[in-house]
């Protein structure tokens, strides 16, 4: 009976577990199961390259949409990225315990903020202040980079501080001991040391940034259009399927699955990267 | 007096949090020596080790009074500089604590930090600590490979060279040689016997077999106590104090 029991409950929590992952396996199925036709249709290269997004011509080109993602990311990773790595080296090596022990639930909190409301905070408050301070109608890619800035910061700075934090104390005790001062020690040998987790932590930043639609669909304007300053606004990839799925049907459905492949695939490649970077010693 | 003594410990006492851990300490390290400081497990060696290049400045609850003279000046007064101080008081650990980096890199970062620039320099300065340190023939042709790649006792070896690299005065070892085989720990006692006529020693030997081969003056503390001073063939030989005889042979506790 005993015996019984055990097989039972580990079979329960097998059961369980499967079903998180099989979530997984069908959303899979279901996204590339709806999207591959058109990216088959279109072609691979026409699709992620193709200049023309018209779904009622028949247009289906992402190109656009892959330059907003790709910038709003790349904004994103300039401002949050030296705060974030910084703020992690602050915590990890400078700050009192009493201010380390309110600033980390503080920068955790950061992540616990719903995305809609950065997005409404974005909108209301540094769309006007992009638009008075630089010009240009303030939805812009530098008003969506702030925000991502932001929201990639509990990413960055926790994973970051994990991987100072984790370093053996002999790697700072030795190289102080060789009459190195602290801040060398902290860049000679510390962030050296570190640099893998700093590295995951950044690129799963990165991944957050280019994954998030709420924030952005509000202080981007989503003109699909090929920016040409950081002023403009763009449309990415993420808020392009937020903002046509509620009406789209047919073949610009499933270019909206198909775009949602794309999105899969850049994130995986991303998360592997981080994942790869971390388990190489 | 010939020798002026290099470092003069006068009254010292080492508190953790409210304990005390090192009672009025007074000590006089002479120049050129090895001096081996052993004693059982938490009888202070380490922490004493520790104050004479200020490490224990790292250890927040920690507290001393009393006075350490380097060539006669206070290294816990006003002017001493940290920096300056560990450049010049060296530390080995008990743990080997190669940097992430190349061997050379490991080697060349001190004489960097002291302003050595030009590359022919730094590459002499390498070669003669790899040297003294008996690591050379062994590492001269791979020194790009990263330090952590070597074995327990070759990285232990670099962490001398590393010391050596910086050309201090005084050279601590808190337990060097203990994860090393006997061949890398005879090794690294020949050469240490060399270097004395360069530097000043302090080790806290591994056990007291390695203190008897290699110092010249021994101390032995026990429970935060000085308990004896002397020569090797005062101390291990003939000591005056009972404790001291039973702990060399064996009979302690």
């Amino acid at each position: 009976m005993k015996k019984f029991k055990e097989q039972l409950s580990g079979r329960v929590f097998f059961a369980l577990a499967l079903s998180s992952i099989s979530a997984l396996a069908l959303i899979t199925v279901f996204i590339i199961a709806n999207g591959a036709p058109l990216i088959a249709d279109v072609g691979v290269v026409k699709f992620i390259f193709g200049m023309e997004w018209a779904p009622s011509r028949g247009e289906f080109g992402i190109f656009p949409m892959v330059i907003g993602s790709v910038t709003v990311t790349l904004g994103a990773a300039v401002i949050g990225v030296p705060i974030g790595v910084c703020c992690s080296v602050f915590l990890a090596e400078f700050a009192p315990k009493a201010m380390s022990t309110i600033f980390r639930p503080a920068i955790q909190l950061l992540a616990g903020i719903p995305s809609v409301v950065y997005g409404f905070w974005g909108l209301i408050f540094v769309v006007p202040a992009v638009r008075n301070l630089f010009g240009g109608p303030g939805l812009s890619i530098l008003t969506g980079s702030i925000i991502l800035g932001v929201m990639i910061l509990p990413t960055v700075i926790s994973i970051s501080e994990v991987s100072i934090l984790a370093l053996p104390r002999q790697y700072k005790e030795g190289a102080l001991a060789l009459g190195m001062t602290h801040w060398q020690t902290i860049y000679a040998v510390m962030i050296p040391a570190a640099k893998s987790g700093i590295v995951a932590a950044v690129i799963l930043g990165i991944g957050r940034a280019i994954g998030e639609t709420m924030a952005v669909i509000m202080v981007l304007g989503n003109a699909v259009s090929v920016p040409e300053s950081i002023l403009d606004p763009v449309r990415t990839l993420t808020t392009n399927i937020g903002i046509e799925m509620g009406y789209a049907s047919g073949e610009h459905q499933q270019a909206l699955f198909a775009t949602g492949i794309v999105l899969f695939v850049a994130i995986m490649i991303l998360n592997s990267f981080a994942q790869y970077i971390t388990r190489r010693k | 007096m010939v020798k002026q003594s290099k470092i003069v410990i006068n009254n010292m006492n080492y508190y953790y949090r409210k304990k005390q851990v090192i009672f009025d300490l007074s000590l006089e390290i002479p120049r050129n020596e090895i001096m081996a400081v052993f004693g059982p497990a938490n009888s202070g060696v380490t922490t004493f080790l520790r104050s004479l290049n200020r490490l224990c400045d790292l250890t927040p609850e920690g507290h001393m009074d009393g006075e350490i003279l380097l060539d006669g000046e206070s290294i816990y007064g006003h002017a001493s500089n940290v920096t300056e101080l560990r450049r010049r008081v060296g530390m080995v650990f008990e743990v080997p604590t190669p940097l992430p980096m190349s061997i050379f890199d490991n080697i060349a970062f001190g004489p960097r930090l002291n302003g050595k620039k030009s590359m022919k320099e730094i590459t002499e300065t390498v070669e003669r600590a790899l040297r003294q340190a008996a690591l050379w023939d062994e590492v001269k042709d791979r020194l790009s490979i990263s330090g952590m790649s070597l074995s327990g006792g070759q990285q232990q070896r670099l962490c001398i060279a590393r010391v050596l690299a910086l050309e201090p005065e005084v050279i601590l070892l808190d337990r060097a040689c203990s994860g090393l085989d006997p061949i890398s720990t005879a090794k690294i006692e020949e050469s240490l016997i060399q270097l004395k006529e360069q530097f000043t020693i302090v080790i806290a030997p591994h056990n007291i077999q390695q203190a008897v081969r290699i110092c010249d003056r021994a101390v032995f503390m026990l429970m935060g106590h000085l308990i004896e001073e002397g020569t090797n063939v005062e101390v291990f030989s003939n000591p005056k104090d009972q404790r001291t005889s039973d702990y060399i042979t064996g009979r302690f506790g």
